[in-house]
């Protein structure tokens, strides 16, 4: 890994983030809404100031913002701004800002995605590997089976399913919400309990939706592999069948399957969007979905910038373990 | 537990000169292996026997499915599924292979037998060092090892087959073919076995490459006194190497003799006709092949598999199967042309 491939990266990493953000940027302006009207259009409905006042008001939060200005300029604003990580207001929640938004939503995402995809990741590969492993007893290679069958199912059914059967049915687990109603959230163990306990469906479908494709791409990997000749002359060398199978076949079967996962990690929004909406979680794909329906632009750059740059630096963070994974790619 | 324990013990690494080569170390008898196709039964090897001493070299002989490798990996105990041993014995010293349990003959392999494969260029896993892959070989075997001491024996190992230590922290992409194949042939030798097995060795290298590995073999055999058995196509590089060749057609030992008497003087009607397939400087723009296809295992001939293609077909051949014969002077041959002289 020379200094040059990491510069490279690096720069390529650069040139992802200003064209997501340029795309970003120019996309919500295409539409003729207008967040600021529409939220005070609302307060006028319930609260009572003139029309006239408002128009006023809306005026002046216009240029507050700066949304009177030529588009190029705002766009110029924007960029300064957001290399400076600043995503400003949030016009529909105004007075909070994006970054607050983000950082209030942030932790229940990572915590359900995150965590869900590692553990797919982790589960579809090892069932995948020992699916295709010839010496593996017949009862271990059949685990693999229900999730290749559950793969056909889409994540939003799974989910239903899911609130349906084990919530409201059997009432093993809490239908949605992040924790239960009347819970304050705190740093006490019964709270963590309880939080937890409403992860586990959301968490399930995620994982049930996603384990099924590691584990047909793994056993594809793992049946090239157990043909190669180091596989077998490591039987030849009276290796145990254990270690066979971690050094010299999982771990190179492993091998196409990190670029997988940094692909991944890329769907991680469109899941949480789903499922988070069906569960009533407070994550970043409620909020995006809320920002994107009031047309409030600032918390959808903010939203979708930190999320590009997430992914974007967590594949950045793969390509870079690669080579130590795979000692032929350090040369090259 | 009677394996681990004669696997720890260090063997000695030279026999006194007067016990060589007379002892047998390796008894193969009436090995047979079939695999189950959905065609049908292909009998791989047939029947096949014979002995061979510490420190002898046998060369391993014969077209393209003829059993050479099947004989190989049968040895090995290595034969997957549809393919089956169907019975027979591979004594190593006072060690039936073909007894053993599946952990003791996990331990046999490489202790007491050694492989040494036919695709060195593609046997190193391409993400461990070789070092690892050779620790983990001895680590295997030997679990109270310490590890400098295993660390010790593999860079001996490495330098006994003309390659430097600094080789043992690399990886099989930074070596060439003839240094991926001396590192098989290092690993084989790991843990002194009796008998090596070298599955055509040299088969993807260059001729250069091809000598220089072939002495390499030649060197750590005679140190260690193990027995070799070298399968290849190439009857030139053989004629240089082993001392005996044995000859296998449609999965059985067709004749076995010493080197010379099989190059000057081949009983078998088809060893004649492989010797005889040899360009020689005499003939030169002549090329001589074998007439006919080698048979398919599914489908044998009556009596002699041979018998459509030889020269010497007597009407016994296509109705009776020959039977192995000893001549005069310990030479073998499975042929009705010497059903009278024994």
């Amino acid at each position: 890994m020379t200094l040059k491939f990491v510069f490279r990266r690096l720069v390529f990493l650069v040139l992802v983030i200003w064209a997501a953000s340029t795309i970003v940027f120019f996309i919500p302006r295409l539409s003729s809404r207008n967040a600021l009207r529409e939220r005070f259009g609302e307060l006028a409905r319930t609260g009572g100031f003139s029309p006239g006042d408002m128009e006023k008001i809306i005026a002046s939060m216009q240029q507050q913002f700066g949304l009177d200005q030529p588009l190029l300029t705002q766009y110029w604003q924007y960029l300064h701004n957001i290399v400076r990580l600043d995503f400003g207001y949030s016009l529909y929640r105004y007075p909070s800002t994006v970054s607050d938004l983000i950082a209030q939503s942030l932790p229940w995402t990572i915590g359900l995605l995150l965590v869900s995809t590692i553990l797919s990741f982790v589960i579809g590969n090892l069932l995948g590997g020992i699916a295709a492993w010839p010496r593996a007893p017949k009862w271990m290679r059949s685990i693999a089976t229900p999730f290749i069958l559950l793969t056909g199912v889409p994540p939003v059914i799974m989910a239903i399913l899911l609130i349906f059967f084990v919530g409201f049915k059997l009432k093993w687990l809490p239908l949605g919400g992040a924790y239960s109603v009347g819970q304050v959230p705190n740093l006490s163990w019964t709270f963590a309990l309880d939080m937890l306990r409403h992860q586990i469906l959301p968490a399930l479908a995620l994982i049930f939706g996603s384990v099924g494709g590691w584990v047909l791409s793994m056993r594809g990997m793992g049946i090239t592999i157990q043909g190669e000749d180091y596989v077998n002359f490591a039987e030849h060398k009276g290796l145990t069948g254990g270690r066979i199978f971690r050094d010299y076949y999982m771990r190179n079967a492993l091998l196409p399957q990190v670029t997988g996962f940094a692909l991944a990690l890329g769907t991680v929004v469109t899941s949480a969007i789903i499922v988070e909406g069906l569960f009533g979680l407070p994550g970043i794909g409620t909020m995006l979905n809320l920002a994107i329906r009031s047309n409030d632009f600032p918390t959808i750059y903010g939203i979708v910038l930190f999320i590009t740059i997430t992914v974007a630096v967590l594949m950045t963070i793969v390509e870079f373990l690669y080579p130590l994974l795979d000692p032929r790619i350090r040369n090259s | 537990m009677n394996i681990m324990q004669s696997a720890a013990e260090p063997r000695p690494q030279i026999r006194p000169l007067g016990t060589m080569a007379t002892d047998p170390i390796l008894h193969v008898r009436n090995l047979e292996v079939t695999y189950y196709t959905d065609s049908g039964r292909a009998k791989a090897l047939d029947n096949v026997s014979f002995t061979l001493n510490a420190g002898e070299k046998l060369g391993m002989v014969g077209e393209s499915g003829s059993g050479k490798s099947t004989l190989a990996l049968a040895m090995m105990r290595m034969i997957k599924p549809p393919g089956r041993i169907e019975g027979g014995q591979v004594i190593v010293g006072d060690v039936d292979l073909m007894a053993l349990d599946q952990e003791g003959m996990r331990n046999a392999r490489l202790s007491r037998i050694a492989y040494i494969p036919q695709g060195a260029m593609n046997s190193l896993n391409p993400v461990m060092r070789i070092g690892a892959q050779m620790a983990d070989a001895v680590r295997s075997h030997l679990p109270n090892e310490p590890k400098p001491a295993i660390e010790a024996r593999c860079k001996r190992a490495l330098q006994s087959v003309d390659l430097d230590a600094s080789v043992f922290r690399m990886y099989a992409h930074e070596l060439s073919g003839g240094m991926k194949q001396r590192v098989c042939i290092a690993i084989g030798i790991l843990l002194d076995p009796d008998v090596i097995i070298a599955d055509e060795p040299t088969s993807a290298l260059d001729v250069v490459t091809q000598r220089q590995v072939m002495e390499t073999i030649d060197n750590v055999q005679k140190a260690i006194n193990a027995a070799v058995i070298l399968i290849g196509h190439d009857m030139g590089l053989m004629a240089q190497f082993v001392d005996r060749v044995a000859v296998m057609y449609a999965g059985r030992l067709v004749e076995m003799s010493t080197v010379r008497e099989m190059f000057t003087d081949p009983k078998h009607p088809y060893s004649r006709a492989l010797i005889e397939s040899l360009p020689s400087l005499d003939n030169k723009g002549v090329f001589q092949g074998i007439p006919g296809l080698a048979p398919s295992l599914l489908r044998l001939p009556s009596g002699c598999a041979f018998h459509p293609r030889c020269a010497s077909v007597m009407p016994v051949c296509s109705t009776t199967r020959p039977e192995a014969q000893i001549l005069p002077g310990g030479r073998s041959v499975t042929c009705h042309l010497y059903d009278g002289e024994v």
